[in-house]
């Protein structure tokens, strides 16, 4: 993303908080269909390599979001790397994993399901839901509604990250990128007559940045 | 380790790009086919003693019970100068879903080669050139049969792949690869050159479909599954991962018993032994 369009996209975009919220909402509803003890996203830390709680339903809601881990450990790893969806049950048999998942979520989940985010060509992510009701059946259409899930996590995953880049451009840019974003701003939440005046002061900026470019023979 | 070329070829130094006149015989078809393809015929009896089955992905726990043993196991790895090499693997499996794919072929094909090729496991970054430099350099080694229970869905590694595909497929070598249940593009299993794999909800190891509307060309068991799980136990799990190494078992006792088969018989073999398919049956299922 270039910094003029950065700034204007954190001036139009949806805040961080409001896609935040979406994604906290997408987990809340996970998990009430599920009837499940807890859901989660992780969102995939490409600089760090790791994969951090960005939105936290049930057990561990308000402790975990910002916790990281490494995207290759885990079973969230595995749907990272691997791109395929994968359900586990009876986890607590093995001590290794309940060690590992007690330090990461605060609780042993008996089992699991966990989905990749895919958005375009990109795997953001992961989406878990985890200790469905012990008398229900796993079946293909939980797998189902749980990519159906996944489809919209992924595109609230993607519009966070695409508001927090802008938001880190004009953090690093500041001056003319910020004074550029704050006007974006003003101007999407304007009433019609202000933005039909402003769209003409635009364009005769435009005029004449057009005719300063083109040096005194154009004048 | 290159494969055998089939006898039937005549002089395997001359490839078939044309048929002349009167030569017919030089391509004559080594398998007798029955009139009717039956499980029996297809795969009864086999143990898959003989053929080498590849798994591709986060490499295999040594000396798991429902595994046994290797036939080998490397890891490919990034070179400081950035190329794709390969070493011997001693970590064995960093997160349990090789020996989990490995598991069930070994629980169908008890006497199949199993080699492990690890191209997950070492974090996400890079993990698209790794998996490329694998496959590779495991159609290079003539595998009879390659387990691919991930995809990519990066656009830059699809035609690279989609040439990896194809050259297996010409060498004899079997892709088989896990669809996705998702709308999303990802590969190979897109690819007409692999038999791809989604799940069916039944429990019959030896169950699979074939399927008329394609890209998933087949369903195999991939619910409840119980799989080899790290430390040397075992855990229920679904997901097609698991549905396609039972295709790649079931691909294994064929070429054991039919190691002259060219991936396009394999599949037709595959197809008319499906369970929803007149030439197989559950009636008639050999093992």
């Amino acid at each position: 993303m270039t910094d003029l369009r950065a700034a204007v996209a954190a001036g139009t975009l949806g805040s961080e908080e409001s896609y935040k919220a979406l994604l906290q909402s997408i987990v809340e509803v996970a998990r009430a269909i599920f009837g499940a003890r807890a859901s989660s996203i992780f969102l995939h830390d490409v600089k760090t390599d790791e994969l951090v709680f960005e939105a936290v339903a049930g057990e561990g809601a308000g402790e975990l979001v910002g916790r990281r881990f490494p995207s290759s450990t885990g079973v969230a790893g595995w749907v990272l790397v691997t791109r395929q969806p994968l359900v586990i049950e009876e986890l607590e048999q093995d001590p290794r994993f309940a060690r590992e998942a007690a330090e990461s979520t605060g609780f042993v989940p008996k089992g699991l399901m966990a989905v990749p985010l895919l958005h375009d060509e990109q795997a953001l992510g992961v989406l878990e839901v985890l200790d469905r009701p012990q008398q229900a059946v796993f079946s293909l259409k939980e797998m189902e509604l749980l990519g159906l899930f996944a489809h919209e996590a992924a595109i609230a995953l993607d519009l966070l990250q695409r508001a927090r880049e802008a938001r880190a451009v004009l953090e690093e840019e500041g001056g003319e990128s910020e004074a550029l974003a704050r006007f974006a701003a003003y101007l999407a939440d304007a009433e019609p007559e202000q933005r039909e005046a402003a769209q003409k002061l635009l364009e005769a900026i435009e005029a004449l940045l057009r005719a300063s470019a083109a040096g005194p023979e154009g004048l | 380790m290159a494969k055998n070329e089939p006898a039937h070829f005549g002089d395997p130094s001359l490839p078939a790009w044309s048929l002349p006149a009167g030569s017919a015989d030089r391509i004559a078809i080594g398998v007798e086919w029955p009139e009717r393809v039956t499980r029996e015929w297809a795969w009864g009896g086999s143990t898959g003693e003989g053929v080498r089955v590849c798994i591709l992905d986060s490499g295999i726990e040594p000396n798991h019970p429902l595994v046994g043993e290797l036939q080998g196991s490397v890891a490919m790895v990034k070179t400081e100068s950035g190329e794709i090499s390969f070493t011997d693997d001693a970590e064995g499996d960093l997160c349990g879903h090789g020996t989990a794919c490995a598991g069930i072929v070994r629980s169908l094909a008890p006497k199949a080669g199993i080699f492990s090729v690890r191209v997950l496991g070492a974090g996400f970054k890079g993990s698209g050139p790794v998996l490329l430099g694998g496959l590779r350099w495991a159609i290079e080694q003539g595998f009879d049969v390659i387990n691919m229970s991930l995809s990519t869905t990066r656009r830059q590694f699809a035609e690279l792949l989609h040439e990896l595909a194809d050259s297996a497929y010409f060498r004899r070598t079997v892709l088989v690869a896990s669809a996705h249940n998702m709308p999303v593009e990802s590969y190979p299993w897109r690819f007409s050159s692999v038999i791809s794999v989604g799940s069916h909800e039944e429990q019959d190891p030896l169950t699979y479909f074939y399927n008329p509307s394609p890209p998933v060309e087949f369903f195999a068991r991939g619910v409840g599954v119980e799989i080899a799980w790290l430390g040397g136990g075992t855990i229920r799990s679904s997901g097609n991962s698991f549905a396609t190494p039972h295709m790649a078992a079931i691909c294994a006792l064929v070429l054991a018993k039919h190691p002259e088969l060219t991936p396009f018989q394999l599949k037709s073999v595959l197809y008319l032994t499906a369970d929803n398919v007149g030439g197989g049956g559950r009636s008639e299922a050999a093992s």
